[in-house]
């Protein structure tokens, strides 16, 4: 597997709005989530190999990789649902497992909802594990229904909800607990193309109020890019990151589906692309 | 949900169904002229049921009694023995076993031994009744426990919940669908129980009833009390799947078609 390391580091490219980032993770200043040299066995099989990354206060990272490079196992560790065989990892300086569940926001790709609860039960569930009582929480939903459209549904059914909604009700009961960092998988991953381009772009809406340090893990290139101010690229077997790329598109500015269709945006992607292809290369 | 269960379209059929059974039974009666001693007809049967009432409901408190008292047991140590084959291994390895040998024991055959070691009063029919329906109750609450989706636990843990929240708020609504099924089948075999207890010692309760009814030829009162029997047993089972509608509004099961 030893071409693939050449990629980790590598200056990625010199063309306008994409600089190459030789170093893991970027330095900054007390990052809110940091990961170093995090890695995870399952039977004795290397999932995740030697995971260095961080992610600042008001800062959104994207982490792209192929299917089963071990993404989800990423957040799952940082979340705390799983320990890592090696390294360590620290939310808001913190470095124990048990703190931080109940300590990390984490949006999964399928909304999870209860049946049998309602839109605002659902929403106040993270509150509720805390010992918020009812009242509190109810109105903590209601006040954030309004910026997440779901004002009018507060009383409904889960199964009375189309799939973006209900994502956004995911998210909602993700944010509710008011953690620093928040952790996304693929959180639109199953919906289809015109809901999830205009999540996306709520979701920058939304999140541009709190202050928060957000890992988002996609297969989407373009979400990443739309979504991330860097992109961290992702090989498998084992896992691991081999590239990132920080993006700063002149195009920016542009808001809505055009972006993606951009000179600086395509070109970008194509980087990514080469990146992601290159990693997948078994050696 | 509600159209659909008040509209006559449900019902009319079953009472179609029902009705039709009864006439070709009271036909056959008459038109084969089958003696009365031998097979009564529904007219009769009815009529037993109509001009001595207080035999009927007296003996149907009793069997109605033995039936609620052996399900409610049945139905509290069910709950403690799923929760605790669930939540322990160890419980799980050494307790399910014997759960489920007991179940190749023929109860028939146990019910006069308990008449013995307990009395011919109605506890010894409570226990039977017992012995009927605990089995469907942990099973099917075992297998509910168990059909909880690991990513929502996952989901439940990264919010700080503890293993008792998991519990209280995930588990025991996931398992409630399969509970309610179990309870059905209990609820119908209750009715099993009660009368195989009675057979063996009862002077009061409906089983009893047809053992005497039966040894004097006395068709319509015998068909009168397997006629309750079978009302107590539908009527537990409508209970329980009313309960069931309450409780699982948001099941698949009671969507609108």
């Amino acid at each position: 597997m030893g071409s693939i390391s050449g990629w980790t580091g590598a200056v990625v490219g010199q063309r306008s709005g994409i600089s190459g980032v030789p170093d893991q993770p970027s330095a900054s200043q007390d990052p809110l989530l940091a990961v170093s040299g995090v890695g995870f066995q399952y039977e004795s099989i290397d999932v995740l190999e030697d995971i260095d990354l961080a992610v600042d206060r008001g800062e959104f990272v994207a982490l792209v990789g192929p299917s089963g490079c071990g993404k989800s196992t990423l957040l799952n560790l940082i979340s705390g649902v799983l320990a890592p065989s090696a390294g360590h990892i620290e939310v808001a300086g913190v470095n124990e497992l048990v703190s931080r569940l109940g300590h990390v926001s984490y949006m999964q790709q399928k909304d999870l909802l209860l049946p049998w609860r309602t839109v605002s039960e659902n929403g106040r569930l993270g509150l509720e594990l805390r010992g918020v009582g009812a009242t509190e929480s109810e109105a903590e939903v209601a006040h954030l229904a309004e910026s997440f459209g779901l004002a009018d549904v507060l009383g409904s059914m889960p199964w009375q909800l189309s799939g973006g909604m209900r994502q956004r009700v995911a998210l909602l009961r993700a944010l509710l607990p008011d953690n620093a960092v928040l952790l996304l998988d693929e959180p639109f991953g199953a919906l289809d193309a015109i809901t999830r381009s205009g999540l996306q772009q709520w979701l920058l809406n939304v999140l541009d109020r709190a202050e928060k340090a957000v890992l988002l893990v996609t297969h989407d290139v373009e979400e990443a890019i739309l979504l991330g101010d860097r992109v961290l690229v992702m090989a498998p077997d084992p896992g691991r990151i081999v590239a990132e790329v920080e993006i700063n598109l002149d195009s920016a500015a542009t808001n809505g589906p055009r972006i993606t269709t951009a000179r600086d945006f395509v070109e970008t992607k194509r980087q990514i692309l080469e990146l992601l292809s290159n990693g997948a290369v078994s050696p | 949900m509600s159209y659909l269960r008040n509209s006559a379209a449900v019902w009319v059929p079953t009472v179609i169904a029902l009705a039709t059974l009864l006439v070709v039974w009271e036909v056959a009666v008459w038109g084969f002229g089958i003696e009365s001693w031998l097979l009564a007809p529904p007219s009769a049967v009815f009529g037993e049921l109509y001009d001595s009432p207080g035999l009927l409901v007296g003996h149907a408190g009793t069997t109605l009694t033995e039936i609620i008292l052996g399900f409610a047991i049945s139905i509290s140590i069910g709950v403690v023995l799923a929760t605790g084959i669930v939540w322990s291994r160890v419980i799980e390895r050494s307790v399910f076993p014997i759960i489920i040998a007991s179940q190749t024991i023929p109860i028939f055959a146990l019910a006069p031994l308990l008449i013995i070691w307990i009395g011919t009063d109605i506890m010894s029919k409570v226990v039977v009744v017992v012995l009927f329906t605990f089995f469907p109750v942990v099973i099917s609450l075992v297998t509910g426990l168990r059909s909880v989706d690991s990513e929502m636990v996952d989901m439940l843990r990264t919010l700080g919940a503890t293993p008792y929240q998991t519990f209280s708020k995930l588990m025991v609504p996931t398992a409630l669908p399969n509970f309610f099924a179990g309870m059905k089948v209990a609820a119908v075999i209750s009715v099993i129980g009660a009368v195989i207890g009675e057979w063996f010692s009862a002077d009061r309760g409906l089983g009893a009833v047809i053992i005497v009814a039966h040894s004097n030829l006395d068709m319509p009162t015998l068909f009168g009390a397997i006629f309750t029997l079978a009302v107590i047993g539908i009527g537990l089972t409508v209970l329980v799947s009313l309960i069931e509608r309450k409780a699982l509004f948001w099941h698949e099961s009671s969507f609108p078609v």
